[in-house]
C-alpha cells in the first residue's frame, strides 16, 4: 500500500463577483495538500477553511453531472475527477484555478452558460420522428446499431470541450464541439428522422462545422472521452453523403484535395485556394501569394512536383472514393 | 551507436511552399549522421481536410504511404505536424480495426501492396529527442545560441491527442523547449505555445485564423521573444507569411522571425545560411 504524502501548494484562485467587483482579482491560498485529494477537496478547502464566500459549482461528486468544471493552470478539469498528484506532478507546486470562461464569469467558479445552452438547444438535440401512440411491438435497436452513436451519448454537458475551444473564444456564432458531437448523437441514431434538418443548421457557414480549427482541444479535454472533433468529422461526411454540402469555399476546400491528389498524387497548393476560393475570390490572396513568390515559397504550375508510381495513386483514388461532390 | 536511418515522409509544404524546411531537414540529418530515405512514392497526406470529404479515400492513401516504409523496413520519419497526426491516426484506426484493415486491404490489394502495420511513425523532433539524444546534441552544438529568447510554438497535430502524439504533455509541453536548451539558447514561457495557429480555418473562416496567429505572435513578443522555432511547417507558413492579416486582427505589429526547427538546430551544429535556406522566409531573418 502506498503511504499518503503531503505537499505545500500555493493556489492562486480567481475571485470576482460582478455584482459588487469593479474587476477580477486574483487571491492566494496557501496549504498542505495529500495525495489523496482531488481538485473538489481544494476548492471545498478554500470555502469551508478561509473564504465562506467562495462560490463554485458541485453536485454528484462522481463525474457524472459535469457541474464542476473549472481550470487549473488552463487545463480544464472536472474539479471532482482530478487527482492533485496528477496535476501537481504536470504543473509543479504553484497552481493557478480559474473557471472555464474568464469572459463569461459572474461569480469565482461560475460561469454564465446560456451560450453552451442556445448553441446546444439550435442542433435539435432529441428524437425527431413521427412516433406511432400505439405501437405493435417495441422500436428495438440493436447493439451495433447503438455502436455507431461512437459513444456521443455519454456526453454530460459539462462545457469543457465548448470553453476550451479557441474558435468559439474568437466567433460567439460558432456552434462548438458540444454542439456538434449532439447533433452527431441523434443523426447517427436508426429512429431518427431529423438528419437533414440537423445538416443545414450544422452546415451554416461562420456557425457550423466547417468554421473548425481542428486542434483537438476538444478531444484532450473530455473528461468522458466523447471525442467531439470525431463527431465533427462525421458530421462533415454525412454532409456529402446525404447531398448535404453547399458549395463554398469551406466545402471546395475539402474537396480540392482529392483532385489534386488524383492528378498529382502531392498537393498542388496553389490550385487549392484557386479551386476553392473560386477565380474571383483567389484575388485577395495576391498580395501574400506575391510576397511569397519573391522568396522562392510558390511553385509556378508547370514545375508541379508529382509522386512516384502516379498511377498507383490515380487508380486507388478510382476505386477507392465513396462519395461524389 | 548504430548509424539512425528513417523512411522519410516529406509532406506537401516542405516540396513547395517551404522548401527552406526539406534543406534544414536534410543539413541536420547530415551534421547528426542520419540516413533520410526519401519515400517519393508517398502521397499527400489529405491534411486533415481530405477525410472530412472522403474518409475511406484518405485511409487508403494514407495507408499507402506506409506501405512504403514498411517495404524498406523502417520506421517513418516525418518533418509537418499534420501529416504526422493523419498518418498516426491511420495507422492507429487499421491497427485496432481488423475489419477496417481488411478493406482497406483490399483496395492496396489492386495496386499489390498490402497494409501490415509493422512500421512505426516518428516526428523528426522525437526521432531527434528519443533515438539521437539531446546529451549527444548538446556536445555536438559549435554555436551555441546563447544570445537569443527563443518561444516554441508547437503546433497542435504533435500534441493532441495525447494517446497519438510523441509523449508531450499537451498542457505543458516541454519537447521543443528541451532542444532549444540543448542548442544553448533561452526558451520562452507564454501562454500560446501550445494553441492553434488557425492554419486548417485560414481559408473558411479567416478572421478566427487571423486572430489566432496574432494572439500567438503577440504572446511570444510580450514574454520578450527574438524569435519563434516551431516543427510544423504548417504553422510556419501561418506565423510566417500571415502577419499582416494577424497584425489588423489583433490591432498591432506582431511580425516576428519564426524558424523551422530543424533550422534552429542547423544554426547551432554550424550549418551555412545557405544551407538552411534562410532566404526562403517571408519575416526578415537577416539577425542571424
Amino acid at each position: 500500500m502506498t503511504s499518503i504524502t503531503t505537499q505545500t501548494i500555493t493556489f492562486k484562485v480567481f475571485r470576482f463577483n460582478t455584482e459588487t467587483d469593479y474587476l477580477p482579482a486574483y487571491k492566494e491560498y496557501r496549504m498542505e495538500v495529500t495525495s489523496e485529494e482531488v481538485v473538489l477537496d481544494i476548492l471545498n478547502r478554500i470555502k469551508w477553511e478561509f473564504d465562506g464566500s467562495f462560490s463554485y459549482r458541485r453536485s454528484c461528486r462522481h463525474g457524472i453531472c459535469g457541474a464542476c468544471a473549472v481550470k487549473v493552470n488552463g487545463k480544464g478539469v472536472l474539479a471532482c475527477k482530478e487527482r492533485m498528484n496528477d496535476i501537481i506532478e504536470l504543473f509543479g507546486n504553484e497552481l493557478t484555478i480559474e473557471p472555464v470562461s474568464i469572459k463569461r464569469a459572474v461569480k469565482d467558479m461560475i460561469v454564465d452558460k446560456a451560450d453552451f445552452w442556445q448553441k446546444h438547444d439550435a442542433v435539435k438535440p432529441y428524437l425527431i420522428s413521427d412516433i406511432d401512440e400505439h405501437p405493435k411491438q417495441e422500436s428495438l435497436v440493436t447493439p451495433e446499431q447503438a455502436e455507431a452513436l461512437l459513444e456521443a451519448d455519454l456526453c454530460i454537458q459539462c462545457g469543457l470541450c465548448h470553453y476550451s475551444c479557441p474558435a468559439i473564444e474568437e466567433n460567439d456564432d460558432f456552434f462548438g464541439p458540444a454542439a456538434f458531437a449532439a447533433a452527431y448523437r441523434f443523426n447517427a441514431d436508426v429512429r431518427d428522422e431529423g438528419t437533414l434538418e440537423r445538416l443545414d443548421v450544422v452546415n451554416q457557414m461562420g456557425a457550423g462545422v466547417w468554421d473548425c480549427v481542428k486542434c483537438f482541444e476538444c478531444a484532450e479535454v473530455c473528461p468522458k472521452e466523447v471525442n467531439p472533433i470525431e463527431k465533427i468529422t462525421k458530421l462533415h461526411n454525412q454532409a456529402f453523403e446525404f447531398g448535404r454540402a453547399p458549395n463554398n469555399v469551406a466545402v471546395r476546400h475539402a474537396v480540392g484535395f482529392a483532385h489534386s491528389i488524383k492528378k498529382h498524387g502531392l498537393l498542388d497548393e496553389g490550385e487549392l485556394v484557386r479551386y476553392s476560393e473560386g477565380n474571383l475570390g483567389v484575388l485577395k490572396h495576391v498580395p501574400v501569394a506575391i510576397k511569397m513568390y519573391k522568396k522562392g515559397k510558390i511553385v509556378l504550375p508547370w514545375n508541379m512536383p508529382k509522386s512516384d508510381k502516379l498511377d498507383e495513386i490515380k487508380k486507388l483514388v478510382k476505386i477507392s472514393s465513396t462519395v461524389k461532390f | 551507436m548504430e548509424k539512425l536511418k528513417y523512411a522519410l515522409f516529406t509532406g506537401c509544404t516542405a516540396k513547395e511552399s517551404t522548401p527552406e524546411q526539406l534543406m534544414s531537414t536534410y543539413a541536420v540529418a547530415d551534421k547528426l549522421g542520419i540516413e533520410l530515405i526519401e519515400l517519393t512514392e508517398a502521397s499527400c497526406c489529405g491534411a486533415s481536410h481530405l477525410q472530412d470529404y472522403d474518409d475511406f479515400l484518405s485511409l487508403v492513401l494514407n495507408a499507402r504511404n506506409i506501405c512504403y516504409a514498411e517495404s524498406r523496413g523502417l520506421t517513418m520519419v516525418t518533418i509537418c505536424n499534420t501529416c504526422q497526426l493523419n498518418t498516426a491516426m491511420t495507422k492507429h484506426r487499421l491497427d485496432n480495426n481488423e475489419s477496417l484493415k481488411a478493406r482497406v486491404n483490399e483496395k492496396l490489394a489492386e495496386v499489390g501492396l498490402e497494409y501490415k502495420g509493422d512500421s512505426e511513425i516518428t516526428h523528426f523532433l522525437y526521432a531527434i529527442i528519443d533515438d539521437f539524444g539531446l546529451d549527444k546534441i548538446k556536445e555536438m552544438v559549435v554555436k551555441p545560441l546563447s544570445q537569443f529568447n527563443i518561444a516554441p510554438f508547437y503546433g497542435c497535430h504533435n500534441i493532441r491527442p495525447s494517446e497519438l502524439a510523441g509523449g508531450d504533455n499537451p498542457y505543458n509541453p516541454t519537447s521543443l523547449d528541451d532542444l532549444i536548451i540543448a542548442c544553448g539558447g533561452e526558451n520562452v514561457d507564454y501562454e500560446e505555445k501550445n494553441k492553434c495557429c488557425g492554419f486548417h480555418a485560414e481559408l473558411q473562416s479567416p478572421n478566427t485564423a487571423a486572430r489566432l496567429t496574432g494572439k500567438a505572435l503577440m504572446g511570444a513578443l510580450d514574454q520578450n521573444a527574438d524569435w519563434m522555432v516551431t516543427p510544423c511547417p504548417l504553422c510556419h507558413l501561418k506565423l510566417d507569411t500571415q502577419y499582416d492579416h494577424a497584425s489588423h486582427a489583433v490591432g498591432r505589429d506582431v511580425k516576428m522571425p519564426v524558424l523551422h526547427m530543424q533550422q534552429m538546430l542547423g544554426l547551432a551544429l554550424g550549418c551555412t545560411v545557405d544551407e538552411l535556406g534562410l532566404k526562403h522566409h517571408v519575416s526578415d531573418v537577416t539577425f542571424i
